[in-house]
């Protein structure tokens, strides 16, 4: 089962470096919403998977009866899903803002806050 | 004692939801935001002078037993950082006020800015590595609505740049997280420590070292992984600037000490020649692109990187005399550099921009001004006998000691290169005959100038102090480095009684 998630989570990395390399800053987010759910699983996956065997205390008992599955993963994982959710929600706003506000959504056609050399110096001439 | 430990996360967070609910005026928000950093900074010295006494502090939140709770530990360096932060958020509220508009100020500038320092805090005293996670979300995001509101143009250029590569350092963070849990099957740093040397492959550690080591890296704005800093950082208002400037890339550098001293010391050869080349390399690469800029907040942002490899090169020579160089660096260097970027704030609102070609005169319109850029400028370049000086004399003594000649060319010929800079600033804005036409910008009015040169001449004069009585501080780095060379006590304080 392990093996199985490692090879799952090893082609979402790949994919999403794949997105996030673009300059295209709608694909990063893409890439940026795949790599946060394979890390999510990454979480999961290292706190080794058990079958059928959910972590509940039986009636009358006060320890669980025999060997359960790890409940520390979910806890990192909700927490990690909410501050990715977070993230993501600004950084689409940010993207809609960039795109009204500068027109492109291409990261290196941005240049209002490193302006080219020549740029520079023509504005500074106007 | 367990409110002690806690009262420097829960007194800017307390002070946050108060502003943000409230929404009070402007008068009462003032008095509330520097209440809250004048009550911090208390807390925080409180905190200090408990530390310095009696050791290492630790509490276990919730009463959970560590290491399954989340504990928060205070040594000698979480205390410092802390109370140092308090004076950079006291310093840029004041700064602040004169600074930002109404409309930035009705958005919730003040109640970020809290969020922010609890944040840094948090991640200053947490003792769980998960946890440290959600502190560095907490300031993250902060830091991203401090960045971008106003709106403005340049901001949102700045902001895209910004946010995706702080996004990239969050996910490695969290993937070095849930690869240490799969090693030892704890997230307790005192706990790693001692788990750590007996998993069976080292080399699996020594890579997940390295994960970290890139995730803080970014956070830190170390070679290569520093340009998200140059791109962004004169963007936001100055206050914003010399927030950051000051705190946010040291929490990463403080973030590689605690790592690299308590959790990864298995294979120190390596991963200490990987810091000290990436150290170096920052080193040059910042001072040399600040040579190449135009605009005040450009060039001291690029020396910010260029500074970040002076306390990773502390880290990476790793004697206890290094540590307790790269402690006391990290401690000037806050104080330093964020009284640099306030300064530049008053070079903008007195020649109506920071673009060196656009100013000038500004030695004959604000002497005192100008008196005052001197100090954390040439403390920065490490002129005696300002606190620059002794915080780069210790790295240089023991890089010397450590028989490193490299590094101790690296160390000072990087100094002199923040001497042109330095010099740059001050020629290009204070001594050359202004520009013609200039534009008329109102005079600073008394309670303005107040607001504006109270905080940079408390900082010079924190500089100078420092310049003048390093004993006290450098005793105080020095006892720092023993506790974080050798990590017992901080253990013992965590776990109890185990070893």
């Amino acid at each position: 089962m392990e093996v199985l998630l490692a090879i799952l989570i090893g082609v979402m990395f790949g994919a999403s470096v794949y997105l996030m390399l673009s300059r295209n800053w709608v694909r990063y987010l893409f890439g940026f919403i795949v790599i946060s759910n394979a890390v999510n699983l990454l979480l999961f996956a290292v706190g080794r998977v058990e079958l059928g065997r959910p972590a509940l205390v039986p009636p009358g008992l006060a320890a669980p009866d025999g060997p359960v599955a790890n409940s520390l993963p979910q806890a990192l994982i909700l927490t990690a899903i909410v501050i990715g959710f977070g993230l993501l929600a600004f950084a689409l706003v940010l993207a809609s803002r960039a795109w009204a506000e500068l027109g492109t959504v291409d990261v290196d056609a941005m240049r209002v806050a490193e302006p080219r050399e020549d740029a520079a110096r023509e504005g500074r001439d106007a | 004692m367990r409110g002690l430990l806690i009262a420097p996360v829960v007194i800017p967070l307390a002070t946050a939801v108060l502003l943000l609910v409230l929404r009070p005026s402007r008068r009462v928000e003032h008095a509330l935001s520097a209440l809250g950093c004048v009550a911090l900074l208390g807390a925080a010295l409180m905190l200090l002078v408990r530390v310095a006494g009696g050791g290492v502090a630790a509490m276990q939140l919730g009463d959970w037993a560590a290491p399954f709770g989340v504990s928060f530990v205070a040594d000698r360096l979480g205390a410092a950082m802390v109370t140092v932060t308090a004076v950079i958020g006291l310093a840029v509220s004041v700064f602040a006020m004169a600074e930002i508009d109404d409309r930035r100020r009705r958005f919730g500038f003040a109640g970020f800015v809290q969020i922010l320092l609890g944040g840094v805090c948090g991640a200053f005293l947490t003792g769980d590595v998960f946890n440290l996670y959600v502190w560095y979300e907490v300031m993250l995001i902060a830091s991203f609505a401090l960045l971008t509101l106003g709106g403005e143009r340049i901001q949102i250029d700045g902001a895209v740049k910004y946010v995706a590569l702080n996004m990239i350092s969050t996910l490695l963070f969290l993937s070095g997280c849930g690869l240490l849990y799969g090693l030892t099957g704890t997230l307790n740093m005192a706990d790693l420590h001692a788990k750590l040397p007996a998993v069976a492959n080292q080399g699996l550690v020594t890579a997940v070292a390295v994960v970290f080591a890139i995730g803080f890296g970014i956070k830190a704005a170390l070679f290569p992984l520093f340009f998200w800093l140059p791109a962004s950082y004169h963007t936001p208002p100055v206050a914003v600037s010399a927030l950051f400037a000051g705190l946010l890339t040291k929490v990463g550098v403080y973030s590689l000490i605690r790592f690299f001293t308590l959790i990864f010391t298995g294979d120190a050869a390596f991963t200490g020649a990987l810091l000290a080349a990436a150290a170096a390399f920052t080193m040059v690469t910042g001072v040399l692109g600040a040579a190449a800029q135009n605009e005040m907040r450009r060039i001291l942002g690029f020396h910010i990187v260029s500074q970040i490899g002076y306390m990773v090169m502390g880290l990476a020579i790793a004697t206890p005399l290094a540590l307790a160089g790269a402690v006391f660096y990290t401690l000037h260097h806050i104080v330093v550099k964020a009284n640099l970027f306030l300064v530049s704030g008053v070079v903008r609102r007195l020649s109506g921009s920071g673009d060196l070609a656009r100013t000038g005169g500004l030695y004959a319109q604000a002497p005192l001004l100008a008196a005052l850029f001197l100090v954390p400028a040439f403390s920065l370049a490490g002129f005696p006998p300002l606190s620059g000086f002794w915080a780069k004399l210790f790295l240089v003594k023991a890089a010397l000691e450590a028989q490193a000649p490299w590094i101790v060319a690296v160390l000072i010929g990087v100094g002199l290169l923040t001497v042109y800079s330095m010099t740059k600033i001050w020629a290009e804005v204070f001594w050359k005959a202004p520009p013609e036409p200039r534009a008329a910008l109102p005079p600073l009015r008394g309670g303005e100038r107040a607001l504006l040169f109270g905080p940079i001449v408390g900082l010079a004069a924190i500089t100078v102090a420092i310049g003048l009585w390093p004993a006290p501080l450098f005793d105080y780095a020095d006892a720092a480095a023993r506790e974080l060379a050798d990590p017992r006590d901080y253990v013992a304080a965590v776990l109890g009684s185990r070893p």
